[in-house]
């Protein structure tokens, strides 16, 4: 057997990961989200975690879509709602590992009153989110993460409004584990969900990466590759910095790392415990 | 469907003096209702306040989440888990659950709704009763589609149907309703609740075959897709989107034939089995009052009365609102002179047995645009009309 023919038989790593049955998958060439995906395919397969109790559930978008792709018991549920049935789906069956993998649109636009209160209740969940500055599904709209000045077709002459730093928000409210990451830095992404996964209560990942197609083309920023070397560029690690001190302007500089590491009982023990306490003997304890 | 062992934690036997709010969260724990998420609303909250104070000696989840859109959002998360999950509403909040509500009837999800029902539109009147809701749980989440309701006419029937909702819910995996109002949910009488071993409860229709050979939206015989749960390493998919019997999303006209006609057939074509009314005196009636809820009792003064007068009226109460009983109301309007509908509202049920009637028999409706009930006079004199 020629080295060629063995190389195109051997298994893509990612084949017991994946639905191939539903590859080639709907993203642009260039875009990030694949990149978040490999890198989370990457930590499963390192935590050696069961994977018949990993759950993941998107809302709606780009990011949206992860879920369809990901072989494991997968939610595509509706625009901004992923959080709220995760919770549902976490509280169900406490066994399981929840991960949501959604937008920036989904998880802090539509969806910002469940992750602030996702949050504040330490839901024990872990929350990827892709931050491209946009809406991209429905073709590059304003978003609550979009940086001012940047151009959006619905903010044809430039944002004005005050963008959401998400890693500020996730802390404000209570997160146990905080970090952002660019699509360019593969293996930190890889190590935070595999550190996340390690941990209990609310859990938030950003990892912001490119809309080749829309945010990038509107900005004239370039291709994918052009993406990546403003990442290089102008993203520079600072473990543990004040998240108040994250904000990202336009092709501005980017602050990631990991910022925020706290223990704290999530909501389902927090329960138990203090039910204990009121009711004795007589609480029935629940998922323990 | 298999008949699942009542556990006796829930089940608080006895005869109790509750209000219906009450007693839908006994009936709820009754049918092994383990998953409550809700948000308070007038004049419903008295349910999540009596779940939350009772599920810490039965085990289980109560959670008042943010507002009533993740509230249903989370039980179809809980539904998937396995457990059997509910959440009770009035007008605003339901308006709020529509969206989702139409998520869990794509993922054909059972879960639970019990809606007491207040007079709108908007916030309307928060404290005072109405039942304006009848046709946005028909119709409210965009789409094709179809639910099942139930409409209690006392805190026992609260109790009841509680338990039924459950089950049809589960047999059907579709979202159910409970349909009460401000009247019977505040109000206190008797209810009977039976020893666990004299409640049926059914049994979700669990696949047992092999995993890799599992399709969530394969209808089986009865037209009902297998359900597994989240965790026991089927990795399945499902998704709001048009999908195919492995739940993958397949945009196409084809696909979302397939999928609308069976979230409509699996109801239509069971409708017979879900139908319950309640009739009397309508042999020989030559006026028939269409009526459901707090309305139905009101009205029965009415048919007394006007039997008094010599008037041969018969009564439909229905129990199921929707599927409507169209079949019923078909075969009585060929022998009656006409249909008497009060309702809490401007005209919505009175809609669908105009239409069920087809021009054989005029429906007349007694309107009342909510914040109490009918005067039984008012009912009456539609009946004296009606009989003319
Ligand atoms: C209730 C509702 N409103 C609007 C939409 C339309 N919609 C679909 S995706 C989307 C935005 C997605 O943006 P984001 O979450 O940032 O994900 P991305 O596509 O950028 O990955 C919107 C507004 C919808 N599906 N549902
Ligand atoms: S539109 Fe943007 S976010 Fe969506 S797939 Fe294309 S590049 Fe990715």
């Amino acid at each position: 057997m020629s080295k060629d023919v063995k190389a195109q038989e051997a298994k893509n790593p990612m084949e017991d990961f994946l639905r191939m049955d539903r590859i080639p998958h709907i993203w642009c060439s260039g875009c990030g989200i694949g990149v978040v995906v490999t890198s989370f395919v990457d930590a499963l397969r390192k935590s050696e975690i069961d994977l018949n109790k990993v759950a993941i559930v998107s809302g709606i978008g780009c990011t949206g879509r992860v879920a369809g792709y990901v072989k494991l018991d997968s939610f595509h549920s509706t625009h901004g709602r992923a959080i709220p049935f995760a919770t549902g789906l976490k509280l169900g069956n406490p066994e399981m590992q929840v991960v949501v993998f959604s937008g920036d649109g989904d998880i802090a636009g539509i969806g910002g009153n469940h992750f602030v209160h996702a949050a504040r209740r330490n839901m024990d969940i872990l929350v990827i989110c892709v931050n491209n500055f946009n809406y991209a599904m429905t073709g590059g709209q304003v978003a609550a993460t979009s940086p001012i000045n940047a151009n959006l077709s619905t903010a044809p002459y430039g944002n004005f409004e005050y963008p959401f730093s998400l890693p500020y928000l996730a802390d404000a409210c209570g997160a146990t584990y905080v970090a952002r990451w660019t699509c360019l830095h593969i293996r930190r992404v890889t190590m935070s969900i595999q550190e996340a996964f390690q941990k209990k209560g609310f859990r938030f990942i950003e990892v912001i990466a490119p809309c080749v197609t829309l945010y990038a083309r509107r900005n004239r920023l370039g291709d994918g590759l052009n993406l990546l070397k403003y990442y290089h560029d102008n993203s520079e690690i600072r473990h543990g910095a004040d998240t108040r001190t994250l904000d990202i302007g336009y092709q501005g500089k980017m602050i990631v790392g990991k910022f925020v590491d706290r223990e704290k009982p999530p909501f389902l023990e927090c329960m138990n415990t203090h039910m204990k306490k009121a009711l004795g003997d007589k609480y029935v304890p629940y998922g323990e | 469907m298999k008949k699942l062992k009542v556990d006796p934690k829930g089940v608080l036997t006895g005869a109790h003096y509750l209000d219906g709010d009450f007693a839908i969260a006994e009936g709820a724990l009754a049918a092994g209702c383990r998953f409550f998420a809700g948000y308070p609303i007038t004049p419903s909250t008295e349910t999540a306040e009596r779940f939350a104070e009772r599920i810490p000696f039965v085990g289980g989840i109560f959670i008042q989440m943010e507002d009533e859109i993740a509230s249903v959002t989370a039980l179809i998360g809980a539904s998937w888990a396995g457990k059997k999950a509910m959440t009770v509403t009035s007008g605003p909040g339901f308006s709020l659950m529509m969206e989702n509500i139409g998520l869990a009837a794509m993922m054909e999800t059972p879960i639970v709704i019990a809606n007491v029902q207040r007079g709108g539109p908007s916030t309307g009147l928060p404290t005072l009763v109405g039942q304006q809701d009848m046709m946005q749980v028909r119709w409210g989440s965009h789409g094709d589609y179809k639910i099942i309701a139930l409409s209690p006419d006392s805190p026992q029937e609260c109790f009841d149907l509680t338990i039924q909702a459950f089950n049809l819910s589960e047999t059907y995996r579709v979202p159910t309703f409970i349909m009460t109002d401000e009247c019977v949910g505040h109000m206190h009488e008797k209810v009977v609740i039976p020893p666990a071993d004299k409640i049926e409860v059914v049994e979700r229709k669990w696949y047992e075959g092999p995993k890799e050979k599992y399709l969530p939206y394969k209808p089986d015989k009865d037209m009902i897709p297998f359900m597994v749960k989240a965790g026991d390493g089927y990795r399945f998919h499902t998704t709001g989107l048009t999908h195919d019997e492995r739940g993958y999303p397949v945009i196409n006209a084809e696909c979302q034939d397939w999928v609308v006609r069976h979230l409509n057939d699996k109801i239509t074509k069971n409708a017979e089995k879900i139908i319950k009314y309640e009739e009397e005196q309508t042999d020989n009636a030559e006026v028939v009052v269409v009526s459901y809820g707090i309305t139905s009792r009101v009205a029965y003064r009415a048919v007394q009365l006007a039997r008094k007068a010599g008037i041969k009226v018969g009564t439909l109460r229905l129990i199921t609102v929707w599927p409507f009983p169209e079949k019923r109301i078909k075969e009585l309007a060929k022998k009656v002179k006409a249909f008497v509908v009060p309702e809490i509202n401007y005209g919505q049920m009175v809609l669908e047995v105009e239409r069920a009637a087809a021009g054989k028999a005029p429906a007349i409706l007694v309107p009342h645009c909510g914040g109490w009930v009918h005067n039984p006079e008012d009912i009456l004199k539609a009946i004296k009309e009606a009989a003319k």
